[in-house]
């Protein structure tokens, strides 16, 4: 085993992830202290191009038709050739419909140890610590990496893309695939999202709910709330898997990436899924009868009474003072 | 069609969580557990499958505190078969250890699926269907939102980020992860489940010892601090209320 840091590129459509940039940005930190190169692996066909801007070392690139688009068998036995051939320190997958249906078969398949849900890696004492992430942000658990070959998945948070992106990679290398026929997972067609009549990611005031909200009247009620602050109603996962609003109003990893003037956000507890979908906000307002709730930790300002009791009383009060502006 | 669904038990996260003084683990004293929210989405993913193309819906769970109504419940709601697996599932068993415990089982079942949720917000070793499917030697797709099947294969949606999905089609047998059943999860009255605890028996089979090698081992467990950076809001109703919509006014939005 080398102490070199592998780092898998996502990409999707043509286009690398922010959380493979904050990845390498993790994998330069975790070198800097303990030495070895950062290695980007960019899986892929035709897609050489994508290379550019990795602020890598040294960037390990296969190209196979079978992998063009991800699919997870084809990506499991590339990096299964790759992991045997070079032993690297650690891999990094993203924590995300491309790595975790990676990490978990490579782990079994190789019998290399996997943490999922890692925000932060960690130097000390020339060991490597992980930091996960875990019970929808209420708990954070801390322990050694094994000394082999360890895979973890990343959560997003730990790391700024911006430190990764942009420079070019030292050294860009084309590997021959391993032999990638007869895959059992196949990719059919892309489905784009339905276009909408509301662009939650471009709003500049959204009135967020979540689970909180109990049902589907009360989405009438902070509908109201919207419409007398001039903005839009978005929700978290629970409330659109209700089909309580239609899936072009969530927000967060599944969802949309907004970037509102205020994001109020009723009832959302603040899991990791839905934070990395509203850090962007200039100012987010949480009302969580819990105090404990995560969405706090994000939080400028924080309202522990029940939305229930606030949204009507809320509603008036802007009511009566844009009446008063009038 | 045989279809196989993997549940656990997670920590309730409504409740507050503590720390057990050991450092490592949550305090399971007044820890109430429900099923992994996911988890409940996959058992209607297989009980629409079943009323669409037929067949049999088992549904394995290791035996933690609740187990038996989730179960049953997911009797109640058509599933066919319960068999729990009987332990004492400590802080030695990670996903690793509880895929290796499914294993014989599901083997034993010959599913043509098997379906389990994408994660559990307790998940620290990776989530359990890509372990078992590797485990199984069958292909594994997560992150599903819709699933048909005809002649041997699934055709199923993933889920990416910004609402994008892809098609994308797997041969049968196969492990899903699934993120959201074509339906939310349906509600059954408690009467229903009552009745189903007469009706349906719950098979128990020992879990043998924890294997829980491929995992990590957590050495320090800590609650982040809450609300560092905000500014809480202190008052009765209309106190809180005027303070809110005086900062709207100051952001310029009313
Ligand atoms: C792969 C994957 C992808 C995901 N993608 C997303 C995503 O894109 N977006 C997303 O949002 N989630 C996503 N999730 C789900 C995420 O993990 C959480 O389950 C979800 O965000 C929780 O939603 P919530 O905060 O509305 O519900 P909960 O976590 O149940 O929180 C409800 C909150 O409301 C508070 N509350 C209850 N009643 C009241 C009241 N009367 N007044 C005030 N407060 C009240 C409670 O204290 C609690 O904090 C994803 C999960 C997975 C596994
Ligand atoms: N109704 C409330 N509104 C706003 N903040 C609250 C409320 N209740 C408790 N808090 C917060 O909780 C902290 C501890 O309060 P206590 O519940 O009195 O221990 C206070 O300093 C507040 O920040």
């Amino acid at each position: 085993m080398n102490q070199d840091v592998f780092v898998s590129i996502e990409h999707l459509r043509g286009q690398v992830t922010d959380l493979s940039y904050g990845m390498l940005a993790a994998a330069r930190q975790v070198v800097a202290e303990a030495g070895g190169e950062v290695v980007a692996v960019l899986l892929g066909h035709t897609g050489q191009h994508l290379a550019q801007g990795l602020a890598a070392d040294r960037v390990l690139s296969i190209d196979h038709p079978a992998l063009a688009d991800f699919t997870s068998e084809a990506y499991i036995q590339a990096w299964s050739y790759l992991l045997r051939e070079y032993n690297p320190r650690l891999a990094l997958f993203g924590d995300t419909s491309i790595g975790a249906d990676v990490a978990g078969g490579l782990s079994i398949r190789m019998g290399l140890p996997l943490v999922s849900a890692c925000q932060v890696l960690l130097v000390e004492n020339g060991e490597l610590l992980f930091r996960s992430q875990i019970c929808g942000g209420k708990i954070m658990a801390q322990g050694k990496l094994p000394p082999t070959t360890a895979l973890v998945t990343m959560v997003p948070g730990g790391y700024r893309a911006e430190e990764a992106r942009g420079e070019e990679p030292s050294e860009i290398i084309s590997l021959e695939a391993p032999p990638l026929e007869d895959l059992p997972v196949r990719l059919k067609e892309y489905i784009e999202p339905e276009i909408s009549d509301v662009d939650i990611t471009k709003e500049n005031v959204l009135v967020a709910v979540g689970r909180g909200i109990q049902n589907q009247d009360g989405i009438e009620l902070v509908q109201e709330l919207a419409e007398a602050l001039g903005g839009v109603v978005c929700a978290s996962r629970p409330v659109i898997d209700q089909g309580w609003l239609p899936i072009t109003r969530l927000v967060g990893k599944s969802g949309g990436q907004v970037k509102p003037v205020v994001y109020l956000a009723l009832g959302i507890s603040g899991a990791p899924e839905h934070v990395e979908g509203i850090v962007n906000s200039q100012v987010i307002i949480a009302v969580n009868t819990d105090l404990a709730a995560p969405i706090f930790n994000v939080a400028k300002y924080g309202l522990t009474c029940d939305l229930f009791d606030l949204v009507p009383i809320l509603v008036d009060k802007i009511r009566l003072s844009r009446s008063i502006q009038v | 069609m045989k279809i196989v669904v993997l549940i656990k038990m997670v920590p309730d996260l409504v409740e507050e969580l503590s720390i057990s003084p050991s450092g490592i683990e949550l305090d399971t004293t007044w820890l109430r557990l429900k099923i992994n929210e996911f988890d409940d989405h996959a058992i209607e993913q297989a009980i629409l499958l079943k009323e669409q193309y037929g067949g049999e819906v088992t549904v394995l769970a290791p035996e933690m505190e609740g187990v038996d109504d989730a179960l049953f419940t997911a009797a109640a709601k058509g599933a066919d078969r319960l068999i729990q697996l009987s332990g004492k599932f400590d802080n030695s068993w990670n996903n690793h250890a509880l895929a290796r415990a499914f294993l014989p089982l599901a083997q034993e079942l010959q599913p043509d699926l098997v379906l389990t949720g994408v994660q559990a917000h307790n998940d620290l070793d990776g989530s359990l269907g890509p372990l078992v499917a590797a485990l199984m030697g069958l292909p594994y797709v997560g992150y599903v939102a819709g699933v048909t099947v005809s002649d041997g294969v699934a055709t199923i949606r993933k889920e990416y980020p910004a609402g994008l999905l892809a098609e994308m089609e797997v041969s049968l047998p196969a492990v899903l992860g699934i993120q959201a059943a074509e339906q939310p999860p349906r509600y059954v009255a408690f009467s229903k489940v009552r009745q189903s605890m007469k009706t349906t028996t719950l098979d128990e089979r020992l879990a043998g010892e924890s294997e829980p090698q491929g995992g990590v081992t957590v050495e320090h467990m800590f609650q982040p601090e809450t609300g560092a950076g905000a500014t809480m809001l202190e008052g009765d109703l209309t106190q809180v209320t005027d303070k809110l919509v005086s900062i709207l006014h100051e952001l310029d939005v009313i």
